[in-house]
């Protein structure tokens, strides 16, 4: 007989082990996939999560998919933990990448040491600008942030689609839709000779090292984690609830923005209409996956940068739709979720006939 | 191109055929929405319907199986959503939009082999009609099945939830959970009808696009029509009558757009796209300042799990 009981509370060990459950339980998941439509699914599996990180060259290429995840993610947590459900990340990208390029496209025939802090810092204070607007209309107009956060999310893509056909595109590209190549001092300084990791890391690390300090340390870090607990708790402690809404957008928003200026700046080089693929959306699972803690999202962004490798990789040995990346993603966090009940409930499995001698 | 009386008839039957889809999928999420739970896997259901009908329409050659198929397609997505949330008491938000990735991805991974095959005509009814008379010949005929069952949609759920008890159980468990279980109502088995029902109707939803409304099969092809399904449901504060108005507005927006870039109107496509997105939020300060506006209609228990300690 199975009996389920309500915890009384949650065991710390097994909240940060459950993700590892859920990530054996999306491995077996995609392999029953696999054989589904006709693969062999250990063959399959290895396709995905060994051969793309089997050389120096994959390795790098996990770190830097890993690189725009973290640093959403971590601005992401600062959101979830105050119960602010900001799912527009994608969008705050799109903005700062926009206003980021903007900057680095005004100087695409000059030099200078100074020019890509400032392009860094544009991207990220169009991100915190764009992260605003639901923040605003949440604090003063009671609107849901949710789908004032998503909608977004498609004004910013019109308008990148718009500058990179329009005024911004290349008047020597032949009417492709991107614009010009940015200058050298525009990017970001490659680590390696070959590879294409670059200096971006260095910001997603400074940002889980800051957000462990804010979050732990300090009495904003209190606020935040205190009125997600309870808002009523929160209001009785007199925290100014409002600037805290707008403030923690405003972290999310600029870490999202710095993705966007990442991008630009480190790998694509120029802005054209695929920026992004859906890193905004994919970090909200990588931020559950970490348990909203500055570590654990920088575990779980990497393991989410290799369903992304791994579907490239899969796209190109088995010709299956890269979109696959996505069915392991929604899979995580479907098993996540699920592996929560765990946490908050103990399963119980009695042994019927001592039960029944006891009665 | 003259702007005459039968090409605004002609102009209006394509906004009703472009807001199907969001009258399908909105009227569904509203019944979900109504007994308290919030899913946001729209996009996700109608995803699945769109591959699912078309690629039983290519299989069987048979409509109707395509039809009802995609919406047991929704059904059966729509019962993880239900499953993780009703039983695992996952939280609704994180588990609707793993929900809307996880359809996304499975059905490019299921159209891998449907890309590029031509579609089949859809029959239309009273297609004699639509040419003879002008101006509501265009409106009222020559038309899907599906379409006037779209029309007749927000009609029907809104005779369902004012006046049957059925209709006031749903609503019941969407304001006061609690109080309705102590009335002997089980809360989680009307709110797995509510969310299984919704599924049925984004699955019809996306069927309507890859059979009907372009019938053909392309990666994502619902376009971010299942989160302004969503945003509608709030737009028309949770009543089935506003949501076929919305539905209309935004339809129309989309072919206004179109149209406007045939004439050669100055303004940026994009511009125009955005529009219903701009719109969509405007709409929800606008009623959402009214704090007694939003509160009349909104289900008090929405997106709040349920535990019953037994």
């Amino acid at each position: 007989m199975i009996k389920i009981e309500k915890r009384n509370d949650v065991p710390m060990a097994l909240y940060f082990f459950t993700p590892f459950i859920a990530i054996i339980l999306t491995i077996l998941g995609g392999g029953i996939i696999f054989y589904i439509l006709g693969f062999n699914p250990i063959e399959a599996l290895k396709f995905y999560f060994i051969t793309p990180i089997s050389n120096l060259y994959g390795f790098s290429e996990l770190l830097l998919k890993a690189t725009p995840l973290c640093l959403i993610a971590i601005g992401l947590s600062f959101c979830f933990k105050s119960n602010n459900w900001n799912i527009g990340a994608e969008g705050q990208l799109t903005f700062g990448a926009i206003v980021g390029g903007g900057v680095a496209l005004l100087f695409y025939n000059q030099e200078g040491f100074y020019i890509l802090p400032l392009v860094i810092t544009a991207g990220a204070i169009g991100g915190m600008f764009f992260a605003l607007i639901p923040a605003i209309l949440k604090t003063y107009f009671n609107t849901n942030e949710i789908l004032v956060s998503l909608m977004l999310v498609y004004v910013s893509k019109l308008l990148l689609d718009y500058l990179v056909v329009g005024p911004w595109s290349n008047p020597e590209g032949f009417n492709f839709p991107e614009t010009r190549q940015f200058s050298d001092s525009s990017r970001m300084p490659l680590l390696f000779e070959g590879l294409r990791i670059h200096a971006g890391i260095f910001l997603a690390l400074a940002a889980v090292m800051l957000s462990w300090f804010i979050l732990y340390k300090t009495y904003l870090g209190f606020q935040i984690k205190v009125s997600g607990l309870s808002l009523k708790t929160a209001k009785y402690a007199g925290f100014k609830g409002k600037t805290m809404i707008l403030v923690v957008f405003m972290i999310s928003g600029a870490c999202a923005g710095l993705a966007g200026v990442g991008e630009i700046t480190g790998p694509i080089g120029q802005l054209h209409r695929m920026i992004s693929p859906d890193y905004g959306f994919t970090a909200i699972i990588v931020a559950f996956l970490g348990r909203l803690n500055p570590f654990g999202i920088i575990f779980a962004s990497l393991v989410v940068a290799l369903t992304y490798l791994g579907a490239e990789t899969a796209q190109i040995f088995l010709q299956i739709p890269k979109y696959t990346g996505q069915v392991f993603q929604g899979m995580i966090l479907f098993f996540l979720l699920a592996s929560d009940y765990l946490l908050f409930f103990k399963v119980k499995i009695l042994n019927l006939k001592k039960n029944e001698l006891r009665h | 191109m003259s702007l005459d009386i039968s090409f605004i008839g002609i102009l209006i039957g394509s906004i009703m055929a472009s807001s199907v889809p969001l009258i399908l999928a909105a009227s569904g999420e509203l019944i979900t929405e109504r007994s308290g739970v919030l899913n946001l896997g729209v996009e996700g259901m109608m995803i699945i319907g769109a591959i699912s009908g078309f690629a039983l329409m290519v299989i069987t050659d048979n409509l109707f199986i395509a039809i009802v198929g995609s919406m047991l397609s929704g059904v059966i997505i729509s019962l993880i959503f239900g499953f993780l949330t009703q039983s695992l008491l996952t939280n609704h938000v994180a588990t609707g939009l793993a929900l809307t990735i996880f359809g996304i991805g499975l059905s490019a991974m299921l159209g891998k082999n449907f890309v590029g095959i031509p579609g089949k005509e859809f029959p239309i009814l009273f297609s004699s009609l639509r040419e003879s008379i002008p101006f509501f010949g265009p409106i009222l005929f020559g038309h899907s099945i599906v379409l006037y069952f779209a029309f007749a949609l927000p009609f029907l759920t809104n005779y369902f939830l004012k006046k049957t008890k059925l209709g006031l159980v749903v609503r019941a468990v969407g304001d006061s959970p609690v109080s309705a279980s102590n009335q002997g109502i089980n809360v989680v088995l009307v709110r797995y009808c509510c969310i299984l029902y919704g599924g049925a109707m984004c699955g019809l939803a996306g069927a309507y696009l890859s059979l009907i409304y372009t019938p053909q099969w392309i990666e994502n092809m619902t376009a971010g029509r299942g989160w302004i399904a969503l945003a509608l449901v709030v737009f028309a504060t949770w009543s089935p009558i506003k949501v076929l108005i919305g539905a209309l507005i935004f339809g129309g927006i989309t072919i206004l757009q179109l149209h406007m870039q045939a004439i050669g109107f100055r303004i940026p496509v994009q511009f125009l796209s955005a529009l219903p997105y701009l719109m969509t939020i405007i709409v929800l300060v606008v009623i959402s300042r009214d704090s007694r506006k939003i509160k009349l209609n909104t289900p008090t228990s929405l997106g709040r799990i349920f535990y019953k300690e037994k």
